[in-house]
């Protein structure tokens, strides 16, 4: 059965090679999905913070794995 | 059925590309094992494996019609964003030079040296048979997952999806047969960069619906959202570049 360790590995490997990436990812989509409702913005900014955040999210993380080299 | 185009267009594309890029690696192994093991155990142990798969399509596509979809939409949409962004990622920091391309020849090279140390052969060829299963599985459950992740976050994106993904297995294959030896020369990066892209305007979409956003553009949004994940992608390349201190064309492979 070790191929199926194998698939389960590569299955979270997917998702996952950068901890830190995919925790802010998660981390940004469970603050725009509790907080946003509570801050009566209008409608059309809720898309727009949505992608900001992931934008940002992703220009940072691949900068610092730059920086390592 | 009700289609929309502004999605099933992007979907067709989205599946089609990222299958791509996953038949391509295990077309690269299978290839090894047929050449130095055999090709009753290459093709046996890839066509049992794609059973495998086409029992999980089966099972994941009947199970999917029973779940809200707007519960669908939140975690297929989390799930896509992780796997689209990990792909602009990977592809960002391949087209900066910081970390190496994926090469097919070399990965030709390496299992072919692998199957000939393990030996035996001769009969029934277990391990040829199960390297071609394991390799199938692999690249097939990432399809599968694909196919279900751009499918299923809108009505009737299913068929679309699987479509894009059959039409890759399709030119794999007839490639493989004509040219049998890896193909090398397609721009894996390249492709890795565009799906991680339509990926990501997809998850950003999909989850945005689900947590009950207002797209300005309504459907259109996906192709916006791409479009802007794009535009921050190749921003990323020479800022990723000059922080390595390297100097490499962007985009390459």
């Amino acid at each position: 059965m070790s191929w199926l360790k194998t698939i389960s590995s590569e299955i979270f490997g997917l998702f996952v090679d950068d901890g830190s990436f995919a925790l802010a990812i998660l981390v940004w989509l469970a603050l725009v999905w509790l907080v946003l409702p509570r801050l009566a913005l209008p409608a059309a900014w809720g898309g727009i913070i949505l992608f900001a955040g992931l934008a940002l999210i992703l220009l940072e993380s691949a900068m610092r794995r730059a920086r390592r080299g | 059925m009700n289609l929309v185009w502004s999605h099933a267009g992007p979907t067709v594309l989205a599946a089609f590309l990222a299958s791509l890029v996953e038949f391509v690696e295990a077309l690269t192994v299978v290839l090894a094992v047929g050449t130095v093991r055999g090709w009753r155990g290459a093709l046996s142990g890839s066509g049992v494996a794609v059973l495998v798969l086409l029992a999980l399509i089966a099972i994941l596509g009947t199970a999917l019609t029973r779940i809200p979809l707007d519960a669908i939409q939140l975690v297929v949409g989390a799930l896509l964003l992780l796997f689209g962004l990990r792909w602009l990622r990977k592809a960002i920091l391949r087209a900066a030079g910081v970390i190496p391309l994926q090469d097919e020849t070399v990965a030709f090279a390496k299992q072919t040296d692998a199957m000939r140390k393990l030996g035996g052969g001769g009969g029934w060829d277990r391990v040829g048979f199960a390297a071609a299963f394991q390799i199938t599985m692999l690249e097939g459950t990432e399809v599968v997952f694909i196919v279900i992740a751009t499918g299923a976050g809108g009505s009737g994106l299913l068929w679309p999806a699987s479509l894009g993904a059959l039409a890759a297995l399709l030119v794999v294959v007839v490639l493989g047969v004509a040219l049998h030896r890896p193909l090398a020369a397609v721009p894996e990066n390249t492709l890795k960069f565009a799906v991680g892209v339509l990926l990501s305007g997809f998850g950003c979409f999909w989850i945005g619906e689900g947590m009950g956003l207002t797209w300005p553009a309504a459907d259109w949004s996906t192709l916006i959202l791409s479009a802007g994940f794009l535009a921050v992608a190749l921003l990323a390349v020479p800022l990723c570049r000059a922080r390595a201190g390297r100097h490499l064309s962007p985009l390459r492979g």
